[in-house]
């Protein structure tokens, strides 16, 4: 196949970018598309010039890593896809392929195709996790969750984290996002302890790293590889009001008796 | 107390809760005023749609349920504006390819723009009815034993740049509200999948059915009564 490529170059987080144009002879339709960039990459290290820096890492449509804005989509055309898992079979020998970063003042570029997305790592760290004591490990089955609940937390928990629903929606929100994580923790006996507190704290946070607010146009569940459902972003909106409501002031003291 | 309330209504979530439940009391006004339209329709010279609007202006309840009516109005404006200036702020690069069109429908980006032609038209609207009718008083007003609001709908609706910009409003209004109707519930985190299908039809049959039929019939008919020269108030007599 014959391609060419607009791609997003841009030297450093200062560095006001721009699109450079690459051919690419030879791509076999078997290539993922993370294979066809290695390509490009030997190329331009053959020609002595910077290749082009793309985050990934497991290339097993696991890991969050990949992170293109592909044609004007998140992880590109297909739906339930990571860009890893995006093969050139799914592209027109003779297409023009326009690859941007994700694009959010909340991820902000720090060279060519990478985001600095911690601001997500930041959300978990005010409340996606649970306490738990140490230990031997519990029996299997010791603690009852319905099988709803737990089938429900588990598509939640599929949420690897990748940041294509603030790429895909027109606000940058990263609802879908923190609702995964909230609801995941929120539907099962573990995650009870913190309820009212991670919702919260994890809502406070996502405010403060500036992704928008959620408009329900569905973008961000249309490309999520891991097809998160919108339900968790009212299960997020109904846990957030009932902590308001529930929420009770500190007692204040430090600790109690073990 | 207060520090959590506010706190709610500053975070993302609270600002769309206001346009939610602002959203949704505008629904029921619609509802009552599609309601005292319809009266229209009943052929008496339009003697009951001039009695309920009468009764109206001299219920106190009515009457604060307007201050409310009009709190919402502006909350909805203002929240409307002051969150898509914080979502524009969110992606400050866009994309120069984007295909955000494949995966959400026109109207439900754009509630802003379908938004401000409904506000356009209540302005009118609010001009063309409340103001004579309510604050100076020059369209036979309740005090007038003569009083012929229902004329004066006749009338209005037999200009035909009227009846358009009328017409026009009520398909944006349609689509405004198959979008938000259902996002209200969404935002209120009374939603999951088993409900979802029911507020999108609920939605789509208020907003398509109810609203658009409804306040559509207005315009047609009595443009149309206009240029056929029937007389629509009076059919029944």
């Amino acid at each position: 196949m014959k391609l060419t490529l607009k791609v997003w170059r841009q030297k450093n987080a200062k560095d006001s970018g721009k699109f450079a144009t690459y051919q690419l002879n030879e791509v076999s339709p078997d290539m993922s598309f993370l294979e066809m960039f290695d390509v490009l990459n030997e190329e331009l290290v053959g020609k002595g010039e910077d290749p082009v820096a793309f985050d990934h890492d497991c290339r097993e449509g696991i890991c969050g890593m990949c992170s293109m804005y592909i044609n004007g989509r998140a992880h590109g055309p297909m739906s339930g896809t990571t860009t890893c898992q995006l093969h050139m079979r799914k592209f027109k020998d003779g297409d023009t392929i326009t690859v941007e970063p994700w694009r959010a003042g909340a991820f902000p570029v720090l060279k060519d195709l990478v985001v600095d997305r911690s601001a997500f790592d930041r959300i978990i760290a005010a409340g996606g996790y649970v306490s738990v004591n140490t230990g031997s490990a519990k029996d299997a089955n010791n603690i009852p969750v319905p099988k709803h609940d737990a089938d429900a937390a588990f598509a939640a928990a599929a949420c690897i984290g990748c940041g294509a629903c603030v790429a895909a929606c027109k606000n940058a929100s990263a609802m879908l996002f923190a609702s995964a994580k909230i609801s995941q923790l929120a539907l099962l006996p573990q995650g009870k302890v913190e309820r009212t507190d991670r919702v919260l704290n994890m809502v406070k946070q996502m405010d403060a790293e500036g992704f928008g607010s959620c408009t329900n146009t569905g973008s961000c569940e249309a490309e999520c590889p891991k097809n998160i459902s919108l339900e968790n972003i009212a299960t997020m909106n109904r846990e957030y009001l009932l902590a308001t409501v529930s929420k009770q002031p500190d007692f204040g003291g430090t600790g109690g008796a073990g | 107390m207060a520090n959590k309330v506010s706190q709610y209504l500053q975070s993302s979530i609270g600002k769309k809760t206001v346009m939610a439940a602002t959203g949704l009391f505008l629904v029921v006004f619609l509802l009552e005023h599609l309601y005292t339209n319809v009266l229209l329709f009943f052929g008496d010279g339009g003697k009951a749609f001039n009695d309920a609007s009468h009764g109206m202006v001299h219920s106190i309840i009515i009457r604060i349920i307007e201050v409310v009516l009009f709190v919402s109005i502006v909350l909805h404006v203002i929240q409307a504006l002051m969150l898509t200036g914080q979502n524009n702020k969110a992606r400050p690069v866009k994309y120069a390819v984007s295909g955000v069109s494949k995966t959400s429908s026109w109207f439900s980006r754009n509630m802003l723009l379908t938004g401000s032609i409904i506000f356009f038209f209540i302005v009118v609207h609010l001009y063309n009815f409340f103001v004579p009718y309510r604050v100076t008083g020059t369209v036979n007003g309740p005090e007038d034993p003569a009083n012929n609001l229902a004329i004066a709908v006749a009338e209005a609706l037999g200009d035909p740049m009227y009846a358009a910009l009328y017409l026009v409003s009520v398909l944006f209004l349609a689509f405004h509200l198959n979008h938000g109707f259902q996002s209200a519930f969404q935002t209120a985190g009374l939603n999951n999948r088993r409900y979802a299908p029911l507020w999108k039809m609920a939605g789509s049959f208020l907003a398509f059915i109810v609203f658009g039929l409804g306040f559509a019939s207005f315009p047609v008919l009595f443009y149309l009564s206009k240029v056929m020269e029937w007389d629509l108030l009076n059919w029944a007599k």
